[in-house]
């Protein structure tokens, strides 16, 4: 097992077109590492880059002590689970997953050994003298995730391995491989994983950090609970979180205390929110998760008066969507809270709790609320 | 006859008894399927009508030949195979057959192989030129074969091939056949680069990925350019009757021409009976290899 560094990583095709811009990213020894965005931010480009898929055209790549810049994959100390599981299709489950020891001429039973084990840790033993089209989408992934544990490498890649899975059985190979990344983590070989994925479900599960991207550069890199409750910038305060965060444009005036003006309503945002500002007073971009925001009656103090355009009932809670001018905010709220007599048209009252208050600058989307907790 | 149980009916599986709607269309589907199966196979019948004849007729006499239009003979007997076997030179038929197998199985062989390279360099790898190349391979196939026939034969002459086997072996194991490298690379194009991606990952070279992932996947289209060729070479004519001058080392095709050259009076049957024989192994080959082979052109043409 080894660290991985990405430094300064550039890839620009042969038709001009620039995937990747530089980008500086340490993922520790044994780290789970997430790279999340939506399609085309390059994050596989990224992952392939690392497994030596893709030619690097400017800055390095370490595993370990290593630049491997200009190794090929197999050199690499990598192993790689593809989105469709990228089983031999002619090879059965014990060939396909011995192929790689094979290469490297290991001798026979030490393969064999191998074999076992893995296919024990995967349960799929009695899947090994059948052909991949034989097997389940949940088989093949799991001879998949088996054909990479066998060779022991310093550095996982995932390329989305569970996009092509329905809902249920996402749902549990995610908690199959973040207990395989904790046993491994137990028993003193800890894994180092990239894992790519447009999932953020998966990614706020599964990784120990995670790496938002967006058009080849990094947003920012943090653990879950960072990213999701001190986004850096606008772009991750939006792409984190269910329902999305509500993102407003508004105007600032802090006279003492930080006031927000919106479609000719002012709030006091209170003294938490003045503390932590970074910005003069103008145009900014409100932020506020939908769990963050009280519908209250109309007329509440210190709330927006919005009017409701819509209500979707989810079981345990309800979102609220509501109209202040022309910003549209969407409100969760738990069902055993919620005033059923409410419907589309009603006046409400929305007051944002000052503590959960996100400020960006509207042009460069930089979050401007965070100032006591980087100072 | 069908019952009604096994007819398939989606309204009533619970068993109940069919209305006299359904009986009535079920019948006419019936009828529809017997009208349309019988058209098939009277056209079916007139297209395979001239083969049945030819193996009808070479169980006839010479003179029974032109006199009765029908295919069945009147005496059968099989003095055409033995006489045509014996052919008119030192040599047997047999020897000719095994001429034919010894230009074949060598051309086929190095067919394969030199497609299945070339096809992997085309689909697979970015290189300098490559569009240009490419353009070049596929112009070729426009190109009627005969109007390289000259310069070939200049050429081969030049190096002192005539009378040998190489100007037939050699011009296909360096994939001058476009069709089948366009064929193996229209086939490789509709397979998914990932699994040749996971065994880089797993270390393979790109040798050993082209032999031990990406040959296994082309069986399917490599089965079909093998009997392509092997149906294409054993019916050449053009090509032995150009470059191969001594009777030792003719092919069927040629020995088949040389009964009619050499005899006055055409032995029809004769012919007719080698001609029989000749056709023998593309058949069998062919239906071997049916399965894949359907396979392989189906999925290089509709996927590609």
């Amino acid at each position: 097992m080894a660290e991985l560094q990405l430094k300064s990583l550039e890839k620009t095709y042969g038709n001009g077109f620039k995937a990747v811009h530089g980008i500086n990213l340490e993922v520790k020894e044994g780290e789970f590492m997430v790279l999340v965005g939506p399609s085309g931010c390059a994050k596989s480009t990224t992952l392939r880059m690392i497994a030596g898929l893709e030619t690097v055209t400017g800055g390095e790549i370490r595993i370990g002590d290593q630049v491997v810049n200009d190794l090929v994959p197999g050199r690499r100390g990598i192993a790689m689970v593809f989105q469709n599981y990228a089983l031999y299709p002619h090879m059965k489950v014990r060939r396909n997953l011995s192929f790689g020891l094979r290469l490297k001429r290991q001798p026979k039973d030490q393969i064999e050994q191998s074999t076992q084990v893995v296919s024990n840790i995967l349960e799929i033993e009695e899947l090994l003298d059948r052909l991949p089209k034989q097997l389940s989408g949940g088989q093949a992934q799991r001879v998949a995730l088996g054909r990479a544990l066998i060779k022991e490498p310093d550095v996982f890649l995932f390329d989305e391995p569970l996009s092509n899975l329905d809902a249920k059985l996402r749902a549990s190979m995610r908690v199959r491989i973040t207990d395989l990344h904790k046993r491994l983590r137990s028993e003193g070989r800890p894994a180092t994983v990239v894992y790519v994925t447009h999932d953020q479900v998966e990614a706020m599960t599964m990784g120990d950090r995670i790496c938002v991207m967006k058009d080849g550069h990094i947003m920012q890199v943090a653990d879950p609970a960072t990213l999701y409750e001190r986004p850096a910038n606008a772009f991750v305060a939006g792409f984190i979180g269910m329902p999305e965060m509500n993102l407003v444009p508004a105007v600032l005036s802090s006279n003492g205390a930080a006031r927000l003006t919106l479609a000719g309503q002012t709030i006091m945002a209170g003294p938490d929110l003045t503390a932590r500002l970074q910005t003069a007073d103008g145009a900014v971009t409100l932020g506020i998760r939908p769990q963050h925001l009280e519908v209250l009656e109309d007329g509440a103090a210190e709330a927006f008066s919005g009017t409701i355009s819509n209500l979707e009932f989810m079981g345990h809670e309800v979102n609220v969507h509501a109209r202040v001018g022309d910003a549209t905010f969407v409100a969760v709220v738990p069902t055993e809270r919620f005033d059923t007599t409410l419907q589309r048209g009603d006046k409400v009252g929305l007051r944002p709790i000052a503590a959960r208050l996100h400020l960006f600058d509207p042009e460069t989307g930089e979050n401007v609320s965070l100032a006591d907790q980087n100072s | 006859m069908v019952s009604y149980s096994e007819l398939p009916n989606p309204a009533h599986n619970t068993g109940d008894a069919p209305t006299q709607l359904e009986i009535k269309l079920r019948r006419k589907a019936r009828i529809n399927s017997a009208l349309r199966y019988t058209v098939l196979a009277v056209i079916g019948l007139i297209m395979v009508y001239p083969l049945i004849w030819l193996v009808g007729a070479s169980f006839k006499t010479n003179s029974e030949m032109f006199s009765s239009p029908g295919f069945w003979p009147s005496e059968p007997t099989v003095q055409g195979y033995i006489d045509g076997w014996k052919t008119s030179t030192p040599y047997t038929f047999g020897h000719f057959f095994l001429n034919s197998l010894w230009i074949i199985i060598p051309k086929t062989i190095g067919t394969a192989i030199s497609c299945t390279l070339v096809a992997y360099g085309f689909a697979r790898f970015e290189f300098p030129g490559k569009n240009i190349l490419f353009a070049t391979v596929i112009a070729t196939l426009l190109l009627p074969n005969v109007v390289t026939r000259i310069p070939q034969y200049l050429l081969f002459r030049d190096i002192g091939w005539l009378d040998s086997f190489l100007p037939l072996w050699v011009p296909s194991a360096m994939a001058g056949d476009a069709f089948f490298v366009f064929m193996v690379i229209q086939f490789l194009r509709a397979i998914p680069r990932d699994m040749e991606e996971a065994a880089r990952v797993d270390g393979a070279t790109t040798l050993q990925t082209l032999i031990f992932i990406v040959v296994p996947m082309l069986m399917p289209a490599l089965i079909s350019v093998c009997l392509f060729q092997f149906m294409w070479t054993m019916n050449d004519f053009l090509g032995p009757l150009i470059y191969i001058s001594s009777v030792e080392k003719y092919p069927v095709s040629l020995a088949l021409k040389l009964s009619i050259d050499t005899t006055e009076a055409f032995a029809w049957n004769q012919i007719l009976a080698m001609s029989v024989l000749a056709l023998t192994p593309s058949l069998v080959v062919f239906f071997m290899a049916q399965k894949y082979f359907i396979e392989g052109i189906s999925t290089g043409g509709v996927k590609g």
